[in-house]
C-alpha cells in the first residue's frame, strides 16, 4: 500500500470540514406521505445539490471564471449544473457583491433578477433556509441561478434591493413566507399574508391549513389532520 | 388625524363623513387619501390602491395585494406532480394554460423528459387561443373602463368562441388542468380539427374591429397616449416583460429567445411599439392576437399532419394511464379502459391505482421554466427531493412583478390615469397573489 499524497490528504480534509450536504429520507414517497405499504422503512441517503465538475459545458464555465476573476478570494466553489441550469452558491456576507458584479460587468450583463424564492430544508441544519435569485441576462441571453443559504436561528440575508429594484416585492414575499430577514430592504412587511399573521405559512414545520373548519355544526380537521390515502 | 412625532397623518380608514370633512377643512389643504379596492371594478380582481391626492392629482400611491391568496403553493405540496396542474389552473385564471405550461415544462426538465411532437402542437395551439382570450380581457376590460364598452361586449364576445373549443376539447372552460407533465391530457375531439378552424374563421372575421373602434377615436386615445409611461430605463429597473416592456421599443419576447414547446419552428412576428405608454401596450396586444392567430393556423395544419400520434408520453411510468374522452354526458370516463382494468388485467388495475394515488417520483434537483405568458415572463421554479410530491414550487408571476411599477407610472398623474395605467399592466390578482 502506498502513502497517500498530500493532495490526497488535503482534498479529504477539505471533505471532512465542508458541512455535510447529504440527507436522508425515509420511505418511498418523500417528506410526510402517509405511505401504508410497508415501504416506509426504506432510508436513502442523497446529495441534494451535487457539486458539479468542470468543464461545467455551456457558457456556464465563462461565467464561474469571470466571477473568480472579478472577485478574487472569494468562496465561490459549489457550483451545481443540472437539467442545463447552473447554480452557484454564494456566502450570504458575498451575496451584494456577487449581485453588482452580475449586474455592471460587461461579460456577465445581468439586467434582471426576475425573481426571488424561498425554500427551507429543515434537515440542512445550519443552512436550513435558502434565497433562490433567478438572474437574467437580456444582452447576452443567459440565465444563472444564485443560492444563498441562511440558519433557522439567525435567519438574515442581505437584501438585493440596492442592487436590483425590481426584487422589492419578491424579497417581501420571500420574508412572508419564510421568515428570512432580508437586512437594508427599504420595507420589508408582509405582503399577501394579513399584517399580523403569525408564523410563516410556506415553512415545512408550518402545517398544511392549520385551523379546523365548522360548517353547519360539523368540523373539518385541516387537512394535514384528515385520513391519508397517499 | 395628527401625530406628534411626524406632524399631520392622512389616513384611508374612512369614517364619518361628516367627520371627514370636519377635519379636511380645518387643515386647509387638498390632501386626501383615498382607499380604492380591494372591491373596485377597475382592479382586475381584489387589488387595493392607496392613493394620497392632492386635489385630483395622485401624490403617492401605494399598491396592496394579498387579498386573494389561496396558498395555491403551499398546497402543492401536498399533492402529487400530475395534481400540480390542477393547482397552477387556477393561479393566473385568465391564461391558465399558460401556467400550466410553465409548471409542466419545469418538472419535465427535472425529469429530462421529451413530450411527443403532437402534445406540442397541442400546448402551443392552446396557449395561443389562450393568448388571444387573455388579451381580449385586457383590452375589454380596459376598454370598459374607460368608457368603450362595446370592446368588453365584443371582447368576450370572441373569447366565448375560444372557451367553446376549450370545453370541447377537455371538458372545461376554465380551470382545464389539460396540461400535464408528459404532455397534454386529452387528444382533439372526433370533429375538433372542423371546430378549430371555425374559431378560427371567426377570429379573422372579427378580430380586426377591436382596431377599427380605438385606434384612431379620439376619446380612446386621449385617455391612453402619454399615458402610465414607462421607458426602457424604467422597465428595466422594475425588471418588466411582454407587452410593457414591448411598448418600450424593446423586442424581448422569450418565445423567439429562449423557445420552448418548439416556438423557433412557428412563423410569427414580435410586436414592438415606441411611445412607452398605455397606447402602446394596448396596439401591442391588438397586433399580438393577429399574430397569435397565424401560429393558430401554423398548429392547424401540423395537427392536420400528426392525426393519431400520441398526445403523452410512452412511457408508462409517468404517462397518465387512462385514455379519457369527452362524452356526450360530458364526463371522462374510457369505457375501453374499465373494462381493460376492471375485468382483464389485475395488473393493469394495480398500475392505474399506483399511478394515480401515489403519481410518479421526480428525481431531486431543481428546475426554472420561463414562458413568454400574454402578461410576460411567467416563470416555475420547482423544486423535488425526489418524492412523489413538489417540495417547493413557486411561481413568478408577471403581475406580481409589474405592479411594483405602478406608483411609477401613477405618481403625478389625475386619478383617473390610475385605472388606465393599472389595465395597461394587466395584473391578474389570482396570479399575482396565488
Amino acid at each position: 500500500m502506498t502513502e497517500p499524497s498530500s493532495a490526497d490528504l488535503a482534498e479529504v480534509k477539505a471533505a471532512a470540514s465542508a458541512p455535510a450536504r447529504e440527507v436522508t429520507r425515509q420511505g418511498m414517497w418523500g417528506h410526510g406521505s402517509g405511505d401504508t405499504s410497508g415501504y416506509g422503512g426504506i432510508v436513502r441517503s442523497f446529495e441534494r445539490f451535487p457539486r458539479a465538475d468542470r468543464p461545467y459545458g455551456s457558457y456556464f464555465d465563462e461565467i464561474v471564471d469571470r466571477l473568480h476573476g472579478l472577485l478574487p478570494g472569494m468562496d465561490l466553489e459549489h457550483v451545481v449544473v443540472a437539467h442545463d441550469e447552473l447554480t452557484i452558491f454564494v456566502p450570504k456576507a458575498d451575496l451584494l457583491d456577487v449581485l453588482t458584479a452580475c449586474r455592471d460587468d460587461a461579460l456577465l450583463r445581468f439586467e434582471v433578477c426576475v425573481s426571488v424564492s424561498g425554500v427551507h430544508f429543515p434537515d440542512m441544519v445550519g443552512e436550513e433556509l435558502h434565497a433562490v435569485y433567478h438572474l437574467l441576462s437580456i444582452t447576452h441571453n443567459r440565465r444563472l441561478r444564485l443560492q444563498v443559504t441562511c440558519a433557522d436561528a439567525d435567519s438574515h440575508i442581505p437584501s438585493s434591493v440596492s442592487v436590483y429594484p425590481m426584487t422589492d416585492w419578491h424579497e417581501r414575499e420571500t420574508y412572508d413566507m419564510f421568515g428570512i430577514i432580508f437586512d437594508g430592504h427599504p420595507a420589508l412587511t408582509r405582503i399577501l399574508m394579513p399584517d399580523d399573521w403569525d408564523g410563516f405559512p410556506q415553512r415545512k414545520d408550518y402545517p398544511l391549513g392549520g385551523i379546523p373548519v365548522e360548517y353547519k355544526g360539523a368540523v373539518v380537521p385541516p387537512p394535514d389532520q384528515r385520513r391519508s390515502y397517499s | 388625524m395628527t401625530d406628534e412625532s411626524v406632524g399631520t397623518v392622512y389616513v384611508a380608514q374612512g369614517g364619518d363623513w361628516d367627520e371627514i370633512v370636519r377635519a379636511q377643512a380645518d387643515r386647509g389643504d387638498e390632501t386626501i387619501v383615498i382607499n380604492m379596492g380591494p372591491q373596485h371594478p377597475s382592479t382586475h380582481g381584489v387589488l387595493r390602491l392607496i392613493l394620497e391626492m392632492d386635489g385630483e392629482t395622485v401624490t403617492s400611491l401605494r399598491p396592496g395585494i394579498g387579498f386573494l391568496h389561496t396558498g395555491i403553493e403551499k398546497n402543492m405540496e401536498y399533492r402529487t406532480f400530475s395534481q400540480g396542474s390542477t393547482f397552477v389552473t387556477r393561479m393566473d385564471y385568465v391564461a391558465p394554460i399558460f401556467n400550466e405550461v410553465a409548471y409542466c415544462l419545469a418538472v419535465e426538465k427535472l425529469l429530462d423528459m421529451k413530450v411527443p411532437e403532437r402534445a406540442d402542437v397541442l400546448r402551443v395551439l392552446f396557449m395561443e387561443l389562450n393568448r388571444i382570450a387573455s388579451h381580449l380581457v385586457a383590452v375589454g376590460t380596459g376598454g370598459m373602463e374607460i368608457g368603450a364598452l362595446t370592446m368588453m361586449t365584443i371582447g368576450f364576445r370572441e373569447r366565448e368562441m375560444i372557451l367553446d373549443f376549450f370545453e370541447a376539447v377537455c371538458g372545461t372552460r376554465m380551470n382545464h388542468a389539460y396540461v400535464r407533465p408528459g404532455g397534454v391530457s386529452i387528444d382533439l375531439p372526433d370533429d375538433g380539427l372542423p371546430r378549430l378552424k371555425g374559431v378560427i374563421d371567426w377570429l379573422h372575421k372579427h378580430l380586426w374591429e377591436y382596431g377599427a373602434f380605438c385606434n384612431e377615436n379620439p376619446i380612446f386615445k386621449g385617455r391612453m397616449k402619454g399615458v402610465a409611461t414607462l421607458d426602457l430605463t424604467q422597465c428595466m429597473v422594475y425588471g418588466a416583460s411582454g407587452p410593457v416592456l414591448r411598448a418600450a421599443g424593446f423586442p424581448w419576447d422569450l418565445r423567439k429567445a429562449q423557445p420552448y414547446c418548439g416556438y423557433e419552428t412557428y412563423d410569427f412576428d414580435v410586436i414592438t411599439w415606441d411611445t412607452n405608454d398605455a397606447y402602446g401596450r394596448f396596439r401591442i396586444r391588438l397586433a399580438e392576437m393577429s399574430e397569435s392567430l397565424k401560429i393558430v393556423e401554423q398548429c392547424y395544419d401540423r395537427l392536420e399532419e400528426t392525426t393519431g400520434q400520441p398526445v403523452m408520453v410512452e412511457d408508462p411510468k409517468y404517462a397518465w394511464p387512462a385514455q379519457l374522452t369527452v362524452g356526450a354526458d360530458g364526463q371522462g370516463n374510457s369505457n375501453e379502459h374499465i373494462k381493460h382494468i376492471m375485468g382483464e388485467s389485475m395488473e393493469a388495475l394495480i398500475h392505474h391505482f399506483k399511478t394515480v394515488t401515489e403519481g410518479f417520483r421526480v428525481p431531486a434537483g431543481q428546475a426554472y421554466a420561463a414562458i413568454e405568458s400574454p402578461k410576460g415572463e411567467l416563470g416555475c421554479h420547482v423544486v423535488s427531493d425526489g418524492g412523489t410530491r413538489p417540495y417547493r414550487v413557486h411561481m413568478r408571476d408577471p403581475g406580481f412583478n409589474h405592479l411594483q411599477a405602478a406608483p411609477a407610472m401613477c405618481e403625478g398623474a389625475m386619478i383617473s390615469d390610475v385605472v388606465v395605467a393599472v389595465a395597461s399592466l394587466d395584473p391578474v390578482l389570482g396570479g399575482v397573489d396565488r
